[in-house]
């Protein structure tokens, strides 16, 4: 067993943190407040290399590993959760699912420019009738000549506004589609500048109002044939082989907003009085930061742990999909905390702790509900639910293949 | 150009601790970071790299773990990297350290540019710059803001200080020493593939027996010809605050300017 992390994954920590502190943390409240997105910051992520960490150098990623997108996905979140929402799209479903299925073309023209920032992109299974029920899409894609022809309507898009790329999960055969047998469901890489392409935003949300999160409307969209990824009828492998990628940065996510709440909380338990002593002293309220550290430091090892898996190429589906369920719940519940140990002043956008409360439930929700992870945890013990070999798996980490040029 | 940058590994907090009986600073269990100064030196040293080619070494005197400033220095884009440590450097005043990093220096041969903060947040005294370039016996340039003019050929330098009543413009030889202001440039963040170079580099540390052509007992505590006599934090500041009543924010501001007029603030 080894514990430790690298000397590279703490100067990354340290990297990250000082960028999110700098480029980040002085704007967001008013972004927030005025559920503003900020091109700006996404431009200076990918100059920063960030948008491509653990993408092989030759497809224009930094060549860091899998545990380094979880420490960059900690420390952007610790500022802004609309920070790693960016890697989770962009990155987890998307970047990583072209380096898992993609054609040697498709990572030369769609995952180089992403890994460099240049373009970016995101992931859209979810519609307006069909989220947890991934298999009740409607979305379909019908094959015309050496063009696939996309009709249908996706709902709850990160970053749908925003992106040059877009996942996207529909039916091809109709058959199938009938029968809920999702084995007739591809995956398609579909470009904003294809005909048939509309976006809009989606106004008045909870939480993430610093991030874009809308729709994507396909009428008659043309893609060409070569922009499938995969097979014809893999598209819901590799969905769910997508989520694997998604779920973990989601994960790694949640354990830098539990520490932003543990660093919010102590601070001020040091500096509000109340019955003549700081409210840190008071036991109940040690109780709330015992638990902070608690659910961060075991948060951050089951997102380690599935890191490693990922390091490895061992398949870690389950493990992901544990760090998610359970590091989503912690957040959520640290900052309900740290809105309580703030008080009164918790609750109003003066402080930070507000803010992290409503981000955190959207993770709760997206990327598997709590009770879907809840479904495949108890599957898996039960044994009805077992991972089969998949035709392509996630390149297991290799330092010195991915650091090459060519 | 080769470009020499001075960084100093400094805690992480501008409220430096001071052991009272020996009237050195404590370092432990403080996080370390680079003086921030150093960082805009370091950045310039890697925007004239880019401007003229050559290279950037960075050089640091301190205990051993100072290489955690210089692999960040390396991250950033720095060539090569020096760390000087040893007991016998340890107790260094200003004119001890200014020493030593100058004889690091000489050893490392021809030089264009030596580059400094223009004071370490802790110690403070902004002697350490002018200290090497004496013992150097080249131009110092300090309190630059701006590189107005660099010339490798006719080997010249013009440059802009940041002084209290203003700027002042002064053209000197090269090889110089400049200390620089914040104001000079943004610097920038490390890269990974700065970090992936910095962890794998192996850092040379010199000693006292690494610098034969030193005299060693300049070097430490012994070489120090500053005594701390007494340490101490002066009294706090008294101050107190005024609220202004007045009917309309006119006679309130006038009220005001008065008052500033009195003090002579204004
Ligand atoms: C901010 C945000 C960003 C998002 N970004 C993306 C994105 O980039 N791409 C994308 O494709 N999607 C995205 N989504 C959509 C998200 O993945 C879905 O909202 C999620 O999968 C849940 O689907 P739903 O909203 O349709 O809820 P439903 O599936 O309708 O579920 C409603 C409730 O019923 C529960 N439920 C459903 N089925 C079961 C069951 N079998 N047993 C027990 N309980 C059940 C759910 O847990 C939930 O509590 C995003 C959502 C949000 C809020
Ligand atoms: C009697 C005495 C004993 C001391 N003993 C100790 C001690 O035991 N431990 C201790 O930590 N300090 C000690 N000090 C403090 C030490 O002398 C200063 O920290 C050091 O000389 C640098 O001075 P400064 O911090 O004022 O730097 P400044 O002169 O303000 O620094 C200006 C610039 O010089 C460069 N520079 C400064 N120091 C270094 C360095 N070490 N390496 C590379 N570049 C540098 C940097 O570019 C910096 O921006 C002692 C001081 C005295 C007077």
């Amino acid at each position: 067993m080894d514990f430790a992390l690298t000397e590279e994954h703490q100067m990354v920590r340290k990297m990250v943190r000082e960028f999110a502190e700098k480029e980040i943390a002085p704007y967001i409240k008013e972004l927030d407040r005025k559920h503003q997105y900020s091109r700006d910051i996404l431009t200076k992520m990918g100059q920063q290399g960030i948008l491509g960490i653990c993408i092989p150098v030759k497809y224009g990623g930094a060549g860091m590993d899998y545990i380094s997108l979880a420490i960059a996905c900690e420390e952007l979140e610790r500022v802004d959760t609309s920070a790693r929402v960016v890697l989770s799209v962009h990155i987890g479903l998307n970047s990583l699912s072209l380096l898992q299925w993609g054609t040697e073309e498709q990572k030369q023209k769609y995952l180089v420019p992403q890994a460099m920032g240049q373009k970016i992109a995101t992931y859209a299974l979810t519609e307006p009738n069909a989220g947890s029920d991934a298999v009740g899409i409607q979305t379909t894609a019908r094959k015309e000549g050496d063009h696939y022809v996309l009709n249908g309507e996706k709902m709850w898009i990160s970053l749908a506004d925003v992106a040059d790329h877009f996942l996207i999960i529909a039916w091809t055969d109709m058959e199938k589609k009938k029968k809920r047998d999702h084995s007739g469901m591809s995956a398609f890489i579909v470009e904003r500048s294809f005909p048939g392409v509309k976006t809009g935003t989606i106004h008045g949300k909870l939480g993430v109002r610093a991030g874009n999160t809308g729709s994507i409307t396909l009428t008659d969209c043309m893609v060409p044939a070569e922009n499938l990824l995969g097979q014809e009828g893999e598209g819901f492998k590799i969905a769910m082989s997508a989520l694997d990628g998604g779920r973990y940065t989601v994960a790694a996510g949640a354990v830098g907003l539990i520490e932003a709440c543990l660093e919010a909380s102590v601070r001020y338990a040091n500096e509000r009085y109340a019955f003549g002593v700081p409210i840190g002293q008071h036991q109940l309220v040690q109780q709330m930061i015992a638990k902070m550290v608690a659910r961060r430091d075991a948060g951050r090892w089951l997102v380690y742990y599935a890191g490693w898996l990922k390091n490895q190429g061992i398949r870690n589906t389950r493990e992901t999909s544990l760090a998610k369920w359970i590091n989503c719940d912690a957040a959520f519940d640290s900052a309900a905390d740290a809105v309580q140990i703030h008080g009164a002043y918790g609750y109003c956008d003066e402080y930070d702790v507000e803010r992290y409360l409503r981000n955190s439930k959207g993770a709760v929700i997206y990327e598997g509900s709590r009770e879907i992870h809840q479904l495949i945890q108890a599957q898996y013990a039960l044994g009805y639910r077992q991972d089969k070999p998949l035709r392509c798996e996630l390149p297991a980490y290799d330092p010195v293949e991915w650091q090459s040029e060519g | 150009m080769n470009i020499i940058v001075c960084i100093k590994q400094v805690p992480d907090t501008t409220e430096v601790k001071i052991n009272p009986e020996t009237g050195t600073l404590i370092r432990e269990g403080v996080p370390s970071i680079i003086n921030p100064f150093d960082t805009y030196a370091i950045e310039e040293g890697l925007r004239l790299k880019e401007k003229f080619g050559g290279k950037v070494t960075v050089i640091s005197m301190g205990p051993p773990q100072a290489m955690e400033a210089l692999k960040e220095a390396v991250a950033m884009g720095a060539d090569e990297a020096i760390l000087l440590s040893d007991k016998a450097f340890a107790g260094s005043d200003t004119w001890a350290t200014a020493y030593t990093l100058s004889q690091a220096i000489k050893k490392l041969g021809e030089f264009d540019l030596i580059l400094c903060g223009k004071q370490a947040i802790d110690g403070d005294t902004g002697q350490v710059g002018p200290g090497i370039a004496r013992q150097l016996g080249i131009s110092q340039l300090t309190y630059v803001f701006k590189i107005r003019h660099l010339d490798p050929e006719s080997r010249t330098i013009v440059v802009e200080r940041l002084l209290e009543e203003g700027r002042e413009v002064v053209e000197t030889k090269l090889p110089a020493l400049l200390t620089v202001v914040k104001d000079i440039n943004q610097p920038r963040y490390p890269t990974f593939l700065g970090i992936r170079r910095a962890t794998r580099m192996q850092i040379p540390v010199w000693g006292a027996a690494d610098l034969p052509g030193a005299d060693s007992s300049k070097f430490g505590l012994k070489g120090s010809p500053t005594q701390v006599v007494r340490v101490f934090n002066p009294p706090k500041r008294e101050g107190k605050v005024e609220i202004i009543q007045a009917d309309s924010v006119d006679e309130a501001a006038s009220i005001l300017a008065d008052k500033l007029l009195a003090e002579k603030v204004i």
